[in-house]
């Protein structure tokens, strides 16, 4: 029963890895760009729900209706403003900016926010949980999971199946054609770098509301975006759902094992796929 | 004599350091159907990729209905009504043959080009429309890549090589789509290695030789001694 319950925390525990995941694989996919400030990304959306839930009294999902604006905001300006400039043939100017980018955020949140742990308060929806069968189910990790796999599913839906979305892989495939097809490149990256904070947005309250956060704990949470993503497969966004739960749940595992062995058994786990598929599990059919 | 809708005055295009086109100057009338033909490397490519605005220029080094556009970003050229056939194709390979229609309508022009019409003029592609674009042969390739032009509405679509890999009997039944195509009163600038067929289906030709005009004239009264001499520089 424990090995049972461990994978199902584990599947759960990956839906949040995914929601790390799904903006680096989605800006990943759309203009080839590595975003080394994206676990920070996340603290920042953890940060601003900090303060617009104490400032206007909400609930730090309800403060989601704020925060999720204002990170696409905030993606679309750093793209248009910033990132744009360091787009080109090689990959490695954006990779160095964001690296200068994650150094600023971190810094810049310490400045303001202090390197007191901080937590958002849900409160009884922390503890509220569900039994079946002898196994417990908090109700939190079930609404981040089942917000997961919508949100995936919302962003898999939008890339085949909406103009945006085709503007989206138009770009990706031929800049310049696309550029002839009256897309601006500059607007469309911007718009695909506003989309991935929104999600970040909201990966970055769950992470808030599950644990506590301090300004430098987006360095994992990149890692754990990153496995997810080369788990699953770079460009396929079920595939990162499926490798943020891959993840997880190898994490659980390894928890039940011993409890020192938890984040061991996830990089491991990682290592291994990326040694025998190293185009990961679900690697995107044409390239 | 009307004002020409496309005005190109000494233009100079540079790729880094490889200066492509000398002072070249050529125009187009409205509805009107020219011909550039030239040896490899003689610059034509780098004159459709600048009037597309793909390469930056001089602004005033080409003009559209009296407007300098010689700086505008490609997607701003596209908005005015100017679409480019690309050497090449460089059909979406992501998107379908019916999405790579779609996204070259994209743009909102009214006009008389859209999905229906251009299955009517390319009825193959219709039943290829939920194909991947990399599954077809390169003749339908070529028409869902001038399919994808037409979409925009254009007042001037750019042709570029457009018979370049494909069997004869295919160039035929592309060439012979043409008439269809700027009957609309769409002009054309059409860049052809074959000159025959280029002098066939046009009015006027240019002849460029190491990025500038060695000869133009009526297509019909050029004599194949002249272009020869034009052509290869003898």
């Amino acid at each position: 029963m424990d090995w049972a319950n461990a994978v199902i925390q584990g599947t759960l525990l990956g839906g949040l890895y995914a929601l790390f995941a799904a903006g680096l694989s989605l800006i990943f996919g759309v203009m080839r760009l590595v975003n080394i400030a994206h676990g920070d990304l996340i603290v920042l959306a953890a940060y601003l729900g900090l303060t617009v839930s104490t400032a206007l009294g909400l609930h730090p999902l309800a403060a989601l209706a704020l925060v999720v604006p204002a990170m696409f905001a905030i993606g679309y300006a750093l793209q248009r403003v910033i990132l744009n400039r360091t787009m080109g043939g090689d990959i490695l100017p954006p990779l160095l900016v964001t690296f200068g980018l994650s150094i600023i955020l971190q810094n810049g949140l310490l400045t303001v926010y202090s390197a007191d742990p901080q937590k958002l308060q849900a409160g009884g929806l922390e503890t509220a949980s569900i039994s079946a069968g002898g196994l417990t189910v908090g109700v939190l990790p079930l609404i981040v999971f089942v917000t997961a796999v919508a949100i995936i599913g919302g962003l898999q839906w939008m890339f085949y199946r909406t103009a945006l979305g085709r503007a989206f892989r138009a770009t990706s495939d031929r800049q310049d054609v696309a550029q002839l097809m009256g897309l601006n490149r500059a607007h469309v990256f911007g718009l695909a770098m506003g989309l991935s904070l929104a999600v970040t947005a909201v990966a970055g309250i769950f992470l808030g509301v599950r644990t506590s956060f301090d300004p430098a704990v987006g360095g994992s949470r990149l890692i754990f975006g990153f496995e997810a993503v080369i788990i699953g497969g770079l460009g396929n966004l079920w595939g990162t759902l499926a490798g943020g739960i891959i993840l997880g749940v190898s994490q659980a595992i390894g928890g039940q094992i011993h409890p020192g062995l938890q984040l061991l058994a996830g990089h491991i786990v990682f290592l291994v796929i990326l040694a025998v598929r190293p185009r990961g599990l679900f690697p995107k059919m044409e390239d | 004599m009307p004002e020409p809708i496309l005005q190109i005055e000494n233009l100079d295009a540079h790729y880094g350091d490889f200066q492509a086109l000398y002072g070249l100057s050529a125009h187009l009338d409205q509805g009107e159907v020219v011909a550039m033909i030239g040896a490899n490397g003689a610059g034509k490519t780098t004159l459709m990729r600048s009037v597309a605005g793909l390469l930056r220029n001089r602004p005033e080094a080409i003009r559209w209905k009296g407007q300098a556009i010689g700086r505008l970003r490609a997607d701003q050229v596209a908005a005015l009504g100017i679409a480019l056939v690309p050497e090449g194709r460089l059909l979406f390979p992501s998107l379908s043959v019916e999405e790579n229609l779609i996204i070259g309508g994209q743009i909102g022009r009214r006009g008389p080009w859209s999905l229906d019409s251009v299955y009517r003029l390319f009825p193959v592609l219709k039943e290829r429309r939920h194909q991947q674009s990399t599954s077809l042969s390169g003749g339908q390739q070529q028409m869902v890549a001038i399919g994808r032009a037409l979409m925009a509405n254009p007042e001037l679509i750019l042709m570029d090589e457009i018979s370049l890999g494909l069997a004869p009997v295919i160039i035929r039944q592309i060439y012979d789509a043409l008439p269809g195509i700027v009957g609309e009163g769409m002009a054309a600038l059409i860049v052809e290695q074959d000159i025959a067929k280029a002098l066939s289906v046009t009015r006027r030709v240019y002849c460029l030789q190491e990025g500038r005009v060695a000869l133009q004239g009526a297509s019909a009264s050029l004599s194949r001694e002249e272009i020869s001499r034009a052509y290869f520089g003898m």
